[in-house]
């Protein structure tokens, strides 16, 4: 059976180039770049250039202000606590209430540790009001920690003006870009942001790897604490093959951004208007105009994201839902119900997420075996009523 | 967070069974709630007369594991009568399924208070609300799940952790704000159930063929009756047995004794507990 995988948000398909650029480092090369003789040193330029790769991808100055990490939620908690340790008088931390998980449950640690959280509301698009952000500093804020674009929904926000907002007031902005990096040009220079995390596998590279930016002048601490690697800034000896991989991940992205634009957001409005056509009684959630291009969060109501995903998978179609059931924490998502997306909605949510590798063919093969599940579910459901 | 559901689990959420509602349904049980992320709803058509399930339908909201339990309940009532049925638990149902990942296993609990609300719906008992009923308190407010049914899944599925309470009713998976209550709760019934003496077993129903239940009788009252009788001079012997009812006579010290009565009822006694609760004996020569 043939696999649509439309779950990119979750993590991708590795990139075949992505895959020939690391093998030699599996390989003949697996020196380590800290050493003296020239066997480790022949590792230590790739890693070099893949920094130069992914601080081309964000915009930065300075291939100086990426620090390697093994994953996107390193990258965040690094962030954070450098922020924390380095304003040990601070106490206060402004975030949002759709967060993922790697900022939103660090905020809950740190609340019952005694630092005061403010969690920002969005409203029913998933939208955050920039004065809201202003509203909440303190003399106390240590660090504002807002994402980039929302993982479940891909609503975007404003960054750019949160930036300058937070530079008024001398507060560190940090901004969890997992998911927008490769989906949206990025200039970091734009942003006003000190920290900014990304995600190797979100992007065409396989898992274990990240990346941090941290502006240069920003006062940091290091999170692991060890080696001199990475300048002092990240002990722990480099995953030099992640980290190649990642450069040329990085590189691939610049490259196919523009996709994005045309060739991926085609195919997504493609398959949203066919589901809300075929389908009555659904919904898209989140703003339909600030959103990533890749990204369709659509909601079937009075039906079960399980018993949809359940019945796609059957059928070689991977997404996932923000239903209780799959969120194994038995309450649908966290983001739609900061939204206000109704119960009846919310368990019946589906995100599709596409990539540069999907096809309209597989748009075409989902649009004609949705309406069937959805109407068979709504068969055996006790609130559909024709 | 992809589930291990076994082939019969993967089947029953594919092809669904005995969808739907019974227009004319005489019993109909309705559980849970869209603001829960599950429901069902249970209809059955009893016959009024055998008091058997004669056609069982659901309409279930909820994840795979929820639309497969619905599927086992409405084919494990079908053709049993309502004191049959009344004796199904969750387990049950997912023994029939063959087993459901741990944290499944609420869909089962909802199979089982659906039916028994259908029950109470057939037998015309009103459910007794739980926030009328001064004992109860909602414990976790997430999923409205109360202390009485906390302690019945304790009880009823021997949990020991607060994992086990949160895959069995949900409770404390939502906010987690009931935590600390729902551990003390487990607590409390864990002590009282060690402290309570071990339950009787409750003699098993038997179902005796008439030839049986006569053998029974006899060797009854062989054994365990008539030593006793003789010992005191008296004696009894058998003299009929018709459906549940025992036919006996009185032998020698027994005849005109004043206490004969006491001793006809003590016979019964140790009939009904050893042969069957049914019985009735009677004297003969009456």
């Amino acid at each position: 059976m043939k696999t649509v995988y439309l779950d990119n948000n979750a993590t991708t398909q590795v990139a075949p180039e992505v895959v020939e650029a690391m093998l030699p480092f599996l390989r003949e090369h697996y020196g380590n770049p800290s050493s003296m003789h020239a066997f480790g040193g022949r590792v230590e330029a790739p890693v070099e250039e893949a920094r130069a790769s992914v601080a081309k991808l964000i915009g930065a100055d300075q291939p100086s202000e990426i620090i390697f990490t093994s994953c996107g939620t390193e990258a965040d908690s690094t962030a954070i606590w450098s922020a924390l340790n380095t304003e040990t008088d601070k106490n206060h931390i402004i975030t949002t209430r759709v967060e993922h998980p790697a900022v939103r449950s660090l905020a809950l640690h740190l609340k019952r540790k005694g630092y005061r959280i403010t969690e920002l509301p969005v409203d029913s698009a998933g939208l955050i009001d920039p004065r809201d952000v202003e509203r909440a500093i303190t003399k106390k804020t240590a660090i504002i920690s807002i994402m980039s674009a929302n993982n479940e929904t891909g609503v975007l926000f404003p960054i750019e003006e949160i930036g300058r907002i937070a530079a008024g007031y001398g507060v560190k902005l940090h901004t969890d870009a997992v998911q927008l990096v490769g989906k949206q040009p990025l200039d970091v220079r734009n942003l006003n942001v000190n920290f900014l995390a990304l995600s190797g596998h979100k992007i065409h590279a396989p898992k274990g790897v990240g990346a941090l930016y941290v502006k240069r002048g920003t006062r940091f601490r290091p999170f692991l604490i060890g080696g001199h690697q990475e300048r002092g800034r990240r002990g722990g000896t480099e995953a030099v093959p992640n980290v190649v991989a990642l450069g040329k991940a990085a590189e691939l992205a610049l490259d196919h951004v523009t996709e994005e634009r045309t060739h991926v957001r085609a195919l997504r409005d493609w398959l949203e208007q066919g589901l809300l056509e075929a389908i009555p009684r659904s919904q898209v959630n989140g703003d339909l105009l600030n959103r990533l291009p890749n990204t369709t969060n659509v909601s079937f109501e009075h039906v079960e994201g399980e018993a949809i995903l359940l019945m796609m998978s059957d059928l070689g179609i991977a997404a996932s839902s923000g239903s209780a059931c799959t969120s194994g924490s038995l309450e649908p998502s966290h983001v739609l119900r900061a939204m206000g997306v109704p119960y009846t909605f919310a368990h019946g949510s589906i995100r599709f997420s596409l990539s540069r590798y999907n096809t309209a063919d597989e748009v075409e093969y989902v649009l004609e075996h949705m309406p069937p599940i959805i109407a068979r579910l709504r068969e055996i459901s006790p609130f559909w009523k024709d | 967070m992809a589930w291990e559901y076994n082939e019969k689990v993967k089947d029953l959420y594919r092809n669904p069974k005995n969808v739907g509602e019974i227009e004319d349904a005489n019993a109909v049980g309705e559980v849970g709630s869209i603001v829960c992320g599950d429901a069902l709803k249970l209809s059955l058509k009893v016959d009024k007369d055998t008091e058997t399930i004669t056609d069982a339908k659901f309409q279930t909201f909820g994840c795979g594991s929820a639309i497969a339990s619905s599927t086992a309940l409405t084919e494990m009532v079908i053709g049993k009568t309502m004191d049959e049925v009344a004796k199904i638990k969750n387990q049950d149902i997912v023994d029939y399924l063959g087993g459901l990942p741990a944290e499944k296993m609420h869909c089962s609990v909802m199979g089982q208070e659906a039916l028994e609300a259908a029950i109470a719906d057939y037998r015309g008992l009103k459910v007794v609300h739980e926030e009328e009923d001064p004992d109860t308190a909602i414990v976790c407010h997430c999923f409205g799940v109360s202390n009485k049914k906390i302690e019945k899944a304790i009880l009823e599925n021997g949990l020991r952790t607060l994992e086990d309470i949160t895959n069995y009713t949900k409770a404390g998976g939502g906010c987690g704000s009931c935590i600390d209550e729902i551990e003390q709760i487990l607590e409390e019934t864990l002590a009282n159930q060690a402290v309570a003496p071990p339950a009787p077993m409750p003699a098993k129903p038997k179902r005796l063929t008439t030839l049986q239940k006569i053998k029974l009788i006899e060797e009854t009252i062989e054994k365990e009756i008539r030593p006793q009788l003789i010992k005191d001079g008296g004696d009894l012997e058998l003299i009929d047995v018709e459906g549940n009812r025992v036919v006996i006579e009185f032998k020698g010290r027994c005849l005109g004794c004043q206490a004969v009565t006491y001793t006809l009822s003590g016979v019964q006694d140790k009939l009904r507990e050893m042969v069957s609760p049914d019985l009735e004996v009677t004297v003969g020569s009456d």
